[in-house]
This record gives C-alpha cells, sequence and structure tokens, in this order.
C-alpha cells in the first residue's frame, strides 16, 4: 500500500479541541510540516499562549512551555538566552499578543530577539468566548461590543506587522491568510521563512496569520472564510512588511 | 579576588548568585536595589553570561520563568512596587515547580511609598506572593556577609526543592557596606534537570512546562502533592538565638531589626532584665517550633519590625498567644531606634506571663 497523505511527524495523535471550522487546525499542520522539512523538532521548544491555543503542547511533539497571558515573547527570551541552539517559537492570538502582551511583542521585537513569532488573528477574543479584541474591526459586533465596534469609545484596530515592522530588531514580518488552498500554501512559505530566519540567526521574524472564528463570529465555516476575505483582508492587507534582506 | 571584600549588600547578592552559577540575570531598575543590575551588567559578558534589562518586572520574571525553564540558574530583583509586578510570574514559577531566585530589597510602601528601607512586604513574600495555593522559600539576612551567604544557598535550596525562594532584604541591608568573606561561593552543588526544556533531540518525548489543569481533580491533587513537598520544606526553618537560654522578655526580629534589637538586648542585660533575641533567618518556613519552644520559658515577647505589624502575626500563632505580645514598630521608611526598642523591653519585663498585650 502506497501512502499518500500522512500526518506531520512533528504534531502528536491527540485529537485537536478546536471548534469545528476553526483555522487553527491548519496552521498547527503548517508548523508542523515546517518543523518536519527544516528537521527541527528535536531542538524546538513551543510557547503555548492563553487562549485558544493554550493547551497546544498536546499537540506539538516538541518540548513546551506554556506562558502567562500575553507574556511568551519574555518566556521564549528567557529559554533563547540560556541555550541559543534551540529553535523557540511562540503561538499566540491576538488577545495575547497585540492587548496584554504588546509591550512584550514590541520589545522582543526592538531587541532582536532570534524568536519565531506565529500570531494567529481572528479579530475577537476565542476562548473566553467572543468578546471584542485589539484587533476587532470597526463596527464588528462580539460580546463586549454588541453595538459593533465604535471607534469613538473603543478606539482603532491594532495592525502588528506595519508596527512591528518600523523597528530595527525585526527580520522578518508577514501577514498572510489560510482562507483559501492558494493562502494556505502561501502561508507555510511565510512560516518556513520564519524558521529560517531564526535557525540563520537574523533575529525576530513574526508571521501574521488571518484566521477564522466561525463559533464566536456565530457564521458557517464557509461563510467565515469568506467574511474573513471580505473584511479582514482589505483591513489587514497581506504581503511582506519587513523583510531585512530585501531591504538591505 | 581576595576572600574578604568590601561589599554593598546588593554586590554581595550579586556576587553570589554568579557564584552560584546563575549565568542569566534580568532586571529592571528601581531603588534601592539597582546595584544588582549595575553589578550583573558588568560582570556577566565577561563570564558569558546574559544581563538583560526587561521592558517591565513582568517581562524579567518571565524571562526567568523561561531561563528556569531551560534548567538554568536564574535571578531577578527588585524593590516592593516592582515585586508586586512579579506577582503574576511568581505564581506560575510556584505551579510549573521552578527553581529560580527572586531577591527583594523592600522599601517603605505602600503605592509608590518611598525609597528608605522597610519591612512592610513580609505578608506579601510569606503568605503568598501570587494567585493562588503556594508558598516560596523567604530567606532574611541580617548582614552583608549573609547577603552573600543566604544568595548562595537560596540558588541550592530552589534546585533542590524545585520552587522559587527569595532573599528578603530591605534598603538598608542593599546599600550598607560591609567586609565579606566570598570563600564560601567555591563549593557550589549541581542538580540534575531532566525536567528542562533543552529540546527532545528525538532521545526522548517531550517536556512540558505548564500549569494549566482543566480537570479540577488533578488540579487539586497536584496542590496537595505540592503541599505535601512543603512540609518537607518546613525542615529547613531557622533561626539565631541570642542569649536566649534564660530569657525572660524574648524578642523576635529579622534582617536589620535583629542588629538593632541585639544592642538593645545587651542594655537590658546591664540593667538587669533577662532578654534575648530569636533572629528568624528562614520567613518562610516560619520556625514556628522554635518559637513555641521559647515560649515555655519567656514571659513575654516584643517583635520588632519595620511594618505596621505582619511578623508579630506569625509570632501570635506560633506560641498560641500563650503570651503577651509586643510589637516595637516604624513604618514608611523609619527605622526602630535601640532606645524605643529597649523600651518595650523594659515594658514586657513588667507584664506577668499569663496577661494579653491588649489588655495593657
Amino acid at each position: 500500500m502506497q501512502i499518500v497523505f500522512e500526518k506531520p511527524k512533528a504534531l502528536s495523535d491527540t485529537p485537536t479541541h478546536y471548534c469545528p471550522g476553526c483555522t487553527h487546525g491548519i496552521i498547527h499542520r503548517l508548523v508542523a510540516e515546517v518543523l518536519d522539512e527544516l528537521d527541527i523538532t528535536g531542538e524546538t521548544i513551543g510557547i503555548a499562549p492563553v487562549g485558544c491555543a493554550v493547551i497546544h503542547f498536546n499537540y506539538f511533539e516538541c518540548d513546551v512551555a506554556q506562558a502567562a497571558h500575553g507574556r511568551a515573547p519574555a518566556v521564549a527570551t528567557g529559554l533563547k538566552r540560556v541555550n541559543p541552539d534551540n529553535i523557540v517559537f511562540s503561538y499566540q492570538g491576538d488577545g495575547d499578543l497585540a492587548a496584554i502582551g504588546t509591550n512584550e511583542t514590541i520589545h522582543a521585537a526592538a531587541r532582536g530577539e532570534n524568536i519565531t513569532v506565529i500570531f494567529v488573528n481572528n479579530a475577537i477574543y476565542g476562548m473566553t468566548g467572543g468578546q471584542m479584541a485589539p484587533t476587532t474591526l470597526p463596527g464588528q459586533i462580539t460580546q463586549t461590543s454588541p453595538y459593533g465596534r465604535d471607534t469613538k469609545t473603543a478606539g482603532f484596530p491594532l495592525r502588528m506587522c506595519e508596527l512591528l515592522a518600523t523597528l530595527d530588531g525585526t527580520a522578518y514580518a508577514e501577514r498572510v491568510a489560510v482562507d483559501s488552498v492558494k493562502n494556505v500554501l502561501k502561508a507555510k512559505k511565510a512560516i518556513k521563512k520564519a524558521f529560517q530566519y531564526q535557525i540563520d540567526g537574523k533575529g525576530f521574524s513574526i508571521v501574521e496569520i488571518l484566521s477564522s472564528c466561525p463559533t464566536n463570529w456565530g457564521l458557517e465555516p464557509v461563510k467565515a472564510l469568506e467574511w474573513l476575505r471580505q473584511n479582514m483582508i482589505p483591513y489587514y492587507p497581506l504581503g511582506v512588511f519587513k523583510d531585512k534582506e530585501v531591504s538591505r | 579576588m581576595a576572600d574578604k571584600v568590601l561589599m554593598k549588600g546588593n554586590e554581595a547578592i550579586a556576587e553570589a548568585a554568579i557564584m552560584a552559577g546563575c549565568r542569566h540575570f534580568f532586571g529592571y531598575p528601581i531603588t534601592p536595589q539597582t546595584e544588582i543590575s549595575a553589578y550583573m551588567a558588568k560582570r556577566m559578558p565577561k563570564i558569558g553570561g546574559t544581563f538583560l534589562q526587561a521592558e517591565s518586572e513582568l517581562a524579567a520574571i518571565n524571562m526567568v520563568y523561561g531561563a528556569a525553564a531551560a534548567g538554568a540558574r536564574t535571578m531577578t530583583s527588585s524593590s516592593s512596587p516592582g515585586i508586586a509586578l512579579k506577582s503574576e510570574g511568581l505564581s506560575f514559577l510556584a505551579a510549573c515547580d521552578l527553581p529560580s531566585v527572586i531577591v527583594n530589597i523592600q522599601r517603605g510602601g505602600p503605592g509608590l511609598g518611598g525609597i528608605r528601607p522597610s519591612q512592610s512586604d513580609y505578608f506579601h513574600a510569606t503568605r503568598s506572593t501570587g494567585h493562588g495555593d503556594f508558598h516560596m522559600i523567604v530567606l532574611a539576612p541580617n548582614t552583608v556577609q549573609e547577603m552573600f551567604d543566604l544568595t548562595l544557598e537560596a540558588f541550592d535550596l530552589a534546585d533542590k526543592y524545585r520552587m522559587p525562594a527569595m532573599i528578603l532584604g530591605d534598603g538598608m541591608l542593599g546599600q550598607v557596606m560591609e567586609p565579606v568573606d566570598i570563600s564560601r561561593g567555591n563549593n557550589i552543588k549541581t542538580y540534575v534537570k531532566d525536567w528542562a526544556l533543552t529540546g527532545t533531540k528525538g532521545l526522548r518525548k517531550r517536556n512540558v512546562v505548564n500549569s494549566l489543569y482543566l480537570s479540577a481533580e488533578e488540579l487539586e491533587l497536584l496542590n496537595f502533592q505540592r503541599f505535601d513537598k512543603y512540609k518537607e520544606v518546613e525542615k529547613i526553618a531557622r533561626t539565631e538565638d541570642y542569649l536566649l537560654e534564660d530569657a525572660e522578655v524574648v524578642v523576635v526580629a529579622y534582617g536589620i531589626c535583629a542588629r538593632i534589637a541585639k544592642n538593645a538586648i545587651d542594655t537590658a542585660r546591664k540593667n538587669g532584665i533577662k532578654a534575648g533575641l530569636i533572629r528568624p533567618v528562614t520567613l518562610w518556613p516560619y520556625p514556628k517550633h522554635q518559637l513555641k519552644a521559647a515560649a515555655e520559658k519567656a514571659k513575654a515577647f516584643v517583635v520588632v519590625e519595620m511594618s505596621m505589624g505582619q511578623m508579630i502575626e506569625d509570632v501570635e500563632l506560633s506560641i498560641r498567644c500563650s503570651r503577651p505580645v509586643l510589637l516595637c514598630n516604624r513604618t514608611g521608611g523609619m527605622v526602630p531606634t535601640r532606645e524605643a526598642v529597649l523600651e518595650s523591653i523594659e515594658k514586657a519585663a513588667l507584664l506577668k506571663g499569663e496577661q494579653n498585650a491588649d489588655s495593657i
């Protein structure tokens, strides 16, 4: 019998807890495929955030530290400074990375900390049941913006890749989406590049991945991906915002 | 470096940490402990270590969490308001059984308070420096020599029991200069850390450092197990006693207050009062058995501390309120005088053993 498709070795056999239609599963797989292809699982330490991916240590076959809410880049810094030969990546959502952990994110980037950040942006707090996130779009309805995000009182969303691209320590910042096969392939390419930059010691790399949350958006999975395309991508344009190698 | 060197308390802590094998220090400036960071900034690059000035105390303690998870001996230091910010990380360190050393050179509070010496973080350090059920080892030096010695010991205890350990000093001990014998720093134990995150190398199952347990049954069991370990740790409780053997008035004081108390006790003895001192060296675990034993002979207790009365609760609990306990305290950055302590001793000497201090 010929094997034509299999699970990446960097993923465990544990079934994930993610909701039907959630794109965390795709993103986990992409990260795991990259770990396999670069053959670095044995050297890698992942950081689990607070958020939907909090128990990702059940899924990745590498060493994992679970971090306090927003502190993943600081925890990653500690791990990386002790063993610079380890590959250290954090996997964080928008509340974790762009609200409570903004400071840690910005300063890890500013220091040029040689780590990789996988930033899953679905414009909502998923695990706590759908509250307004720092990346919630203007007008978007959530549990804590029930009349739609009013920018007069709740301000504007953060575009993290654009923000981090201004920092000298950021080696690579790209925004991708996982709404279509084409974009999923692009996302994988970006993730691989981010890990490769770390392997090459180039500094801080971040891949922001526009992701869907059908459960908390109140949309069917396919409709959620359409919503992502129609609403998120115009506000969060895809592309490379910083590439140390190219701008040189 | 000669074996005996003149150092500030803060510098003694930093040098001891280096001698204990700490190569990863994460700090953030705050008076009166900044010399620790400055010392580390100077020394670490020369010995292949990491000094990192974090963006906040929150970040610093979480860098410690990462470095400890990687199996390294690691330390952070701060002063009262900064330690409050580290509370989150301390709870996580305790929850994940990560060895680490935290230094609190206390200043007056609450709020931003002041920058002069204080002991008003006693509750914070010994009850629970963060949310949830946990303890830290808390060591209270009273000389610059002890700042050095207890820092060495803190690293050892943290590794041995897999838990965070705190050096609880104050602004005076941090700033004062005294000669220090650093020869003890040459004899350092190391521990195997097979739980550390270093990459599986494809040779073992993944290691996970985590404090999330969605099963209440599992979390309860883990807390029970951790508190069983704490019972073992309670055996390290210790004091330094001074003229305690026949003491009728027992002064209980830690840190700089114990040195002032010793002076007052000498004068009291000259005046015919049988006074003695118990100086808790460990604040958690608290030396409750030593206190209880002293209560069998003593008529009254005097607690000297630089707070509105925090350790006094542990004294009363330890002796089950069986003797009157007087409080001799200053707060806000003020330090008790020898005369004030003497006055309290004299007052206590007039009490009969059974009397409650409240009725005086």
